[in-house]
């Protein structure tokens, strides 16, 4: 419900809520009569794949990935990996504001330690691209009070489990400083870096902070997930006066897209369409995407038709994109690299229960992580988090 | 003494007295040096001297200023007894020297940045009663809407940074905006205040290692009140010696009750950070009301202790010699200033209590900012989904 009254942004104000028109309310009951009428589990399955093969073969995405196909606006544009991305967003928008300088921990000299911020001392200086101390409380703290005076700070946590030290300074003084001042400060911050689970790197390094900072009112938060968005969000972060956290996934990094030439950003509270469907709408953000992706793959083969919504928002959520998909597909999943409890998807299952209950026709089903610190050996990391077979059986379980 | 009543009172705390001695015109002006009642210890650096420029003027406006700090804060206790003010109410009253030094040193583009204790350094900001009052009553005239309260004063456009509660977060927000200031080539500093309670947060002195390495103008002020609510200074640090902890950061213990010493304090400081980088300044000096409301102040120090310190180093009460001293007024002069004051007050809580709460609808106003000024396309580019305000 809070997500409603927000109103961040003027974009994504939400739609009012249509009562079902009769139409609808027919086919919902044409289509529980089929649920019923079909018998056992196996022609269950069966009359339901081939009927929907039948009703939407024109619309069937055959290839599960569909940006590439989609992605005809611009014949010219250039390819590069996600960090680059990220750097050329942040490079241009330094080039075009003298405020904005980014704080980190070795993103002058080093250039980064994942080279994000590789090159930018050379161009801009020492002030501008500032290696600090190991100290992230101390240089959170600093970036949010020169925002109190006008700068921009992008502020770097080499990863972004390191920013719990600096919890306090984000909650009480980032989020809270503009409501507190009444409306006398804006904090403009960035809070960047990569999170999630890796490869093998340690429950300590291997943090999914999204579900920690989701209730700090006054920030918003959006995780970018390909090139194209992580550009995109980037330079749009870095323009928003509110504070908003940027979080980047570890293994994301060498993504290779081919992005436009010219300037764009891309709306902080829009949730991105990832490929359309019919059956059921699967909810997802940053590396989960990819996995969500290629189960699509072997979705498809057995006739299943899933839309998949990237949120990209997480705070606050772009209930307007993922309401129409609900209302369409009344099925939901949610895929997400967050723990089981307390994560973003346990508060977007609260968020679509309360908001579409009447659309739905099963429960919203939930995939995260396992609550338990990442271990190190490969194969028990790798049942940490949400698998594509587990996605599958999901899906098959809840369209039936 | 009609000529007193008639020099309006309405907002100028540090209106000229001229107006009302007509004897002492001609004397406005006249330098005075006042000598400091203790030398300054220094560490990592040499101590300014005791002798202090100041003028009748400037004399006049200390004793008034304070006694007005001072009937605020008392004002404040009673309000808060009377249940009008509400949650936590930190008050200065004891510790007036140290915002009327700072201010007289600095000008308003240095930036000042402090914890919960913010009353008087708001109005030494030039903040009104008005505004501090309906603030305090939660109300919509308030410095921050209402919304604030006691512990998050602010005033952008006299660069005061507030006002927060949690202890010690506001050092590494000063010396942001001390970074601030060297990114955009001000020449202004910025006073970061702190408690003794304070002085142990780890988060200082990353904040004072990034100083000293960045040469930020960056003054860290040590407000040492010589207890952490409950906790005196020895049972919580290891070395009491504030102005020292800075290490290989030069620093400054100053009587923070001689309002003289303090401004002398300051502006060294402000030369010093201008020139060499960060400095601390150690200011001992006394609260006489408890950590807050809710501390009686006298579980965890004798009586004798307190009304000792009020005898003895009360900041107000060495004003006022120094006034007398000077032939600059008269007993009974000061006694009507000082009722002038009390009436200043009375109506400013008056004003203060006929405003109104905020409306309903601020509950959700300011938790963002609205709009971005640019375009945002949809994800797929073709078409303008929004022109954000």
């Amino acid at each position: 419900m809070s997500s409603i009254i927000h109103g961040a942004g003027a974009a994504t104000a939400l739609s009012t809520f249509n009562p079902v028109d009769s139409k609808k309310l027919t086919n919902l009951s044409v289509r529980s009569q089929r649920y019923i009428v079909a018998g056992s589990e196996a022609s269950k399955k069966k009359s339901f794949g081939s009927a929907l093969t039948v009703r939407h073969s024109q619309k069937l995405i055959p290839n599960a990935v569909a940006t590439k196909e989609a992605d005809t606006s611009t014949s010219t544009g250039h390819e590069l990996l996600l960090f680059e991305a990220l750097q050329e967003g942040l490079e241009e928008e330094m080039d075009r504001d003298a405020n904005v300088c980014v704080m980190g921990e070795d993103v002058g000299h080093y250039g980064g330690s994942y080279k994000v911020t590789k090159g930018l001392a050379d161009k801009f200086g020492d002030l501008r691209v500032l290696d600090t101390p190991i100290c992230e409380n101390a240089f959170t703290g600093m970036a949010i009070g020169a925002a109190m005076t006008g700068l921009r700070p992008v502020i770097e946590g080499m990863n972004m489990g390191f920013l719990l030290l600096a919890f306090n300074q984000i909650s009480n003084n980032c989020g809270m400083l503009h409501y507190t001042s009444g409306g006398q400060f804006t904090i403009p911050v960035v809070i960047r870096g990569p999170g999630g689970v890796g490869r093998q790197l340690g429950a300590e390094h291997s943090q999914r902070l999204e579900s920690y900072f989701q209730s700090i009112p006054g920030i918003q938060m959006v995780a970018c997930s390909t090139p194209y968005n992580a550009k995109g969000l980037m330079k749009a972060a870095i323009r928003s006066e509110n504070p908003v956290i940027l979080f980047e996934h570890v293994l994301l990094y060498n993504l290779k897209e081919k992005i436009p030439d010219e300037d764009y950003i891309c709306n902080l509270e829009e949730a991105e369409m990832v490929r359309p469907g019919e059956h059921i709408t699967i909810l997802t953000y940053s590396r989960m995407r990819y996995h969500v992706m290629q189960a699509a793959k072997t979705l498809v083969n057995k006739g299943y038709d899933p839309e998949v919504i990237d949120i990209r928002s997480l705070k606050p959520f772009d209930l307007h994109t993922i309401g129409n998909s609900v209302k369409k597909t009344h099925r939901v999943l949610i895929v997400e690299e967050c723990m089981r409890t307390g994560g973003i998807g346990a508060s977007l299952t609260a968020a679509i229960n309360e908001n579409f209950h009447d659309y739905l026709d099963a429960p919203v089903m939930c995939l995260s992580s396992q609550d338990v610190p990442t271990p190190y050996a490969g194969t028990l990391e790798e049942w940490t988090v949400v698998q594509p077979a587990q996605i599958v059986t999901a899906v098959e379980q809840l369209c039936q | 003494m009609a000529l007193s009543r008639i020099s309006s009172r309405s907002n100028g705390i540090t209106r000229p007295f001229s107006a009302a001695f007509n004897r002492f015109i001609s004397t406005d002006s006249t330098p005075i040096t006042i000598e400091t009642s203790l030398p300054f210890t220094a560490h990592l650096c040499d101590p300014p001297s005791r002798s202090v420029e100041s003028s009748s003027q400037e004399l006049l406006d200390f004793f008034r200023t304070m006694a007005l700090m001072r009937r605020m804060e008392i004002a404040a206790d009673s309000l808060y007894k009377a249940k009008l003010i509400r949650g936590f109410c930190h008050l200065y009253d004891g510790q007036e020297a140290v915002a009327i030094g700072m201010e007289a040193a600095i000008t308003k583009k240095d930036a000042i940045i402090t914890a919960y204790r913010d009353h008087c350094i708001f109005l030494g900001r030039g903040g009104s009663l008005h505004e501090v009052f309906s603030e305090l009553m939660g109300r919509q005239a308030g410095c921050s809407k209402g919304k604030g309260g006691s512990m998050h004063f602010y005033k952008k456009d006299s660069s005061f940074y507030g006002g927060h509660g949690i202890v010690g977060a506001q050092v590494p927000l000063g010396c942001g905006i001390a970074f601030a200031q060297k990114y955009n080539k001000e020449e202004a500093v910025t006073f970061a205040l702190y408690g003794d309670g304070a002085a142990n947060q780890g988060q200082l002195f990353e904040a004072l290692n990034i100083s000293a390495l960045w040469d930020l103008p960056a003054i860290l002020v040590c407000e040492n009140n010589h207890y952490g609510m409950g906790t005196a200074e020895w049972r919580a640090a290891k070395s009491p010696s504030y102005y020292k902890r800075g290490d290989y950061v030069p620093g400054l213990k100053v009587d923070g009750m001689d309002a003289f010493a303090v401004k002398q304090a300051c502006k060294f400081a402000k030369d010093h950070a201008l020139e060499k980088g960060p400095i601390i300044l150690e200011m001992d000096t006394y609260r006489y009301h408890g950590h807050s409301m809710s501390d009686p102040g006298s579980t965890y120090r004798t009586r004798d202790e307190i009304s000792g310190v009020r005898q003895e180093r009360d900041p107000i009460e060495r004003i006022k010699k120094l006034v007398l001293s000077h032939d600059l007024a008269t007993e009974k002069e000061l006694k009507d200033m000082e009722k002038e004051i009390r009436k200043e007050v009375d109506d400013a809580i008056a004003k203060a209590k006929d405003c109104p709460m905020p409306e309903p609808s601020e509950l959700f106003t300011n938790v963002y900012v609205k709009g971005f000024g640019t375009e945002s396309f949809g994800p797929d580019r073709k078409e303008v989904k929004a022109a954000l305000p």
